[in-house]
C-alpha cells in the first residue's frame, strides 16, 4: 500500500468547513468533517431533515446552486474515500497529541453521552458562529426567540412559533429573517432595525465593490415590500410584554446618539419577537488549544492559519461575514492545510481568487459592523428586574450592585459575585450584556470544553484504551 | 400558505406523542422542539428560581433555555433531539431531577 496521505480533521460542516474539506481533499490530503448536525450544511444551508419530504427547500434559500454544487462534491468525495463525514458528533474538546498531530473529542449522536475520538495531523476551526441578543424587559418570555432561531426552526422544522412577529435588532440577518417568515405564512408586524440604512450611503466604496450584495439588499426590500412589512429605521424595541407568553412589544424611535425618543413609544401587539443584535463567533476550541484571539474572533495569517502549528481556521470563527467570505476563506485554509501537509510548494496563486473575493467581503462586512451597531444607549431601557443571565437568573440590578456596591471592574468578577455566566450555557448568551452593564469591553470568555460533557466521559477522557 | 406548503413537503407517515399524558402529533424528521411548536406549545419549562416559563430561544442548541423531559431524561434540549414515536415529553420544573 503507499505511504498514507496526510490526514485532517475539519470541524464544523457550514460553508467554511466544505469548502476547506473539498480543497484539502482535491489536493491530496485525507479529510475527516466532523459536524454536529445530521446534515452537512451547517446553519446558513439548515435544511429540513429527509422525513419531511420537502420538494423545494430552496424556497427557504439563497444562493441554492452553490450548495448543490457543495452537497454533489461532498458526495462524491465520500463515496471516493478520501473524505469522511462524521455527522451528529459534538466536538467538546481538542487537544495535541503526544508525539504529534492532534485528537479530537466528541459526543456522538443528540443524547451525547457516548464519546468518540479522531486521531489526525493536523485540524481545521470552521465552528461558526451563533447571535448576539441584548436584554431588556420582557426578553425571557415564550414567543421571544433568537432571529437566528425563529428562522433555524423554519428552515429546519418547518414550524413557526406564531401568527404575528415583530422581527428587531440590528444587522442583515433581520432581512433574510423577515422576508423567510413572511413568505411562510406569518404576518410581520414590523422590522425593527436600529441602525439608520442611510449610513450605507456614507460608505460608497465598500458598497460599490459588493455589487451583488447591494442586489441583494434591493431584492428583500422588494420581498418586504410585497408582504407589506412595515419597516421602522433607528427604531428600537424597548419591551416585550405578556404573562405567561409574549402579546405585544414596545417599539420605540432612537435619536442620533442612540437614545430612545421620549414620548415616541407605541405597543405593537404580537406573538412572537425575533430579535437579534450581531453574531459572535465560536472560540472555544481555538482557545483552548492556545491559539491567539484578535478582539473576539481567532486571529489567522494570509493562510487562515492560527498561531498554533497544525491549526487553521476558517469562516465566522475568525470573523462574522456571511456565507461568501467563510466559502472563500475555507477554500484557502484547505488549499494551505493540503500544501503543508502533504510538503508541496505553496502557490497562493492558486488562490488568488478567493483571496480576492475574502479582501472584497472583509472590507464589505468591515462597513456594515459600523452601521448595524447596537444602540449607544441600550443599558438605560434595561430596567433593574430585568433578568440578563436567562440560566441563572441574574438580573441587571444584581449586576449593577456587583459593579456599583461591591466593585466589580470586570466581567469575571461580576459571574463570581452573582453567578451570571455560571449557568448551562457558560454565558454564551449573557456575556455581551453584563460587559455593556458593567461598563466593560467585552473579552473572550475562556472556556476549557466546548458543551456539557457526562462525568463518566470526561473521566475516560485520558485513557489510551479510549480510540 | 403554511412552511410546509411553502417547500411542497410530502413527510412521512405522522405519530402521536405524549406531553403530559396528552397526545399531540409529531412529523418524522422533526425535533421535539419543533413538533411542539407545531402543536402551538411555546413554553414546556419553569425556571429554578421564580418558576418562569420558557421554551426555545436560540433555536441551535447554544442556550439551553429549552430544556424538557424527554421519556424521563430531564435537561434534553428541545431544539436538537429529534422526537421519535411513542416519546413521553414532560414538562421541565426547575432541574427536572425533583420527580
Amino acid at each position: 500500500m503507499a505511504t498514507e496521505r496526510p490526514h485532517l480533521a475539519v470541524i464544523g460542516a457550514g460553508p467554511a468547513g466544505l469548502a476547506a474539506s473539498l480543497a484539502a481533499a482535491a489536493h491530496g490530503v485525507r479529510v475527516t468533517l466532523i459536524d454536529s448536525a445530521a446534515g452537512a450544511g451547517g446553519q446558513f444551508y439548515r435544511r429540513p431533515p429527509a422525513g419531511l419530504g420537502a420538494r423545494r427547500p430552496e424556497a427557504l434559500h439563497h444562493q441554492w446552486r452553490t450548495w448543490r454544487r457543495l452537497e454533489d462534491a461532498l458526495a462524491a468525495r465520500v463515496e471516493a474515500g478520501t473524505i469522511r463525514h462524521l455527522a451528529d458528533h459534538h466536538v467538546w474538546c481538542v487537544v495535541p497529541a503526544v508525539p504529534v498531530g492532534f485528537v479530537v473529542h466528541a459526543l456522538l449522536g443528540p443524547l451525547q453521552e457516548e464519546p468518540v475520538t479522531v486521531r489526525a495531523d493536523a485540524v481545521l476551526l470552521a465552528t461558526g458562529g451563533y447571535e448576539k441578543v441584548l436584554p431588556f424587559p420582557g426578553w425571557t418570555l415564550p414567543g421571544v426567540v433568537t432571529a437566528g432561531g425563529a428562522q433555524a426552526m423554519l428552515k429546519g422544522g418547518l414550524v413557526v412559533p406564531g401568527q404575528r412577529v415583530v422581527v428587531a435588532g440590528t444587522g442583515p440577518l433581520l432581512l433574510p429573517v423577515a422576508t423567510g417568515l413572511a413568505a411562510a405564512g406569518v404576518e410581520v408586524a414590523a422590522l425593527v432595525e436600529s441602525a439608520d440604512p442611510k449610513a450605507f450611503l456614507r460608505r460608497p466604496v465598500a458598497l460599490a465593490a459588493q455589487p451583488g450584495k447591494l442586489a441583494e439588499g434591493v431584492r428583500y426590500g422588494a420581498q418586504l415590500l410585497r408582504h407589506h412589512v412595515k419597516l421602522l429605521p433607528r427604531h428600537t424595541v424597548v419591551a416585550a410584554h405578556g404573562e405567561e407568553r409574549l402579546d405585544a412589544v414596545t417599539v420605540a424611535a432612537l435619536d442620533t446618539h442612540g437614545r430612545v425618543r421620549p414620548g415616541t413609544e407605541r405597543r405593537v401587539p404580537c406573538d412572537t419577537l425575533a430579535v437579534g443584535h450581531g453574531m459572535l463567533a465560536h472560540i472555544d476550541l481555538a482557545e483552548s488549544l492556545g491559539c491567539r484571539i484578535d478582539g473576539l474572533n481567532v486571529a489567522v495569517d494570509e493562510e487562515q492559519r492560527t498561531d498554533v502549528p497544525g491549526v487553521w481556521a476558517a469562516g465566522e470563527t475568525t470573523g462574522i461575514g456571511g456565507a461568501a467570505l467563510s466559502l472563500a476563506e475555507g477554500h484557502i485554509a484547505g488549499r494551505s492545510a493540503a500544501a503543508r501537509l502533504t510538503g508541496t510548494r505553496l502557490d497562493p496563486r492558486a488562490w488568488a481568487r478567493a483571496a480576492r473575493s475574502r479582501r472584497r467581503a472583509r472590507e464589505f462586512f468591515a462597513a456594515l459592523d459600523t452601521v448595524h451597531v447596537p444602540p449607544a444607549h441600550w443599558t438605560e431601557q434595561v430596567t433593574d428586574d430585568t433578568v440578563v443571565c436567562r440560566c441563572e437568573e441574574v438580573t441587571a440590578g444584581a449586576v449593577r450592585n456587583a459593579v456599583d456596591e461591591l466593585g466589580a471592574g470586570d466581567v469575571r468578577t461580576v459571574k463570581l459575585l452573582t453567578r451570571a455566566g455560571m449557568g448551562w450555557c457558560q454565558g454564551r448568551m449573557c456575556e455581551p450584556a453584563v460587559a455593556g452593564l458593567a461598563g466593560c469591553e467585552q473579552t473572550p470568555a475562556r472556556r476549557l470544553l466546548a458543551r456539557p460533557v457526562p462525568l463518566g466521559v470526561l473521566a475516560r477522557a485520558g485513557d489510551p484504551d479510549d480510540d | 400558505m403554511n412552511p410546509l406548503e411553502l417547500v411542497g413537503a410530502e413527510p412521512g407517515p405522522g405519530f402521536t406523542v405524549t406531553l403530559d399524558g396528552r397526545e399531540i402529533a409529531a412529523l418524522p424528521g422533526q425535533t421535539v422542539a419543533a413538533a411542539l411548536w407545531a402543536a402551538g406549545v411555546t413554553s414546556w419549562r419553569a425556571t429554578r428560581g421564580a418558576g418562569r416559563p420558557r421554551g426555545v430561544f436560540c433555536g441551535i442548541g447554544v442556550c439551553f433555555d429549552c430544556l424538557v423531559t424527554v421519556n424521563d431524561r430531564p435537561n434534553q434540549r428541545a431544539c436538537l433531539v429529534p422526537v421519535r414515536a411513542g416519546d413521553t415529553i414532560r414538562m421541565q420544573e426547575g432541574t427536572g431531577h425533583g420527580d
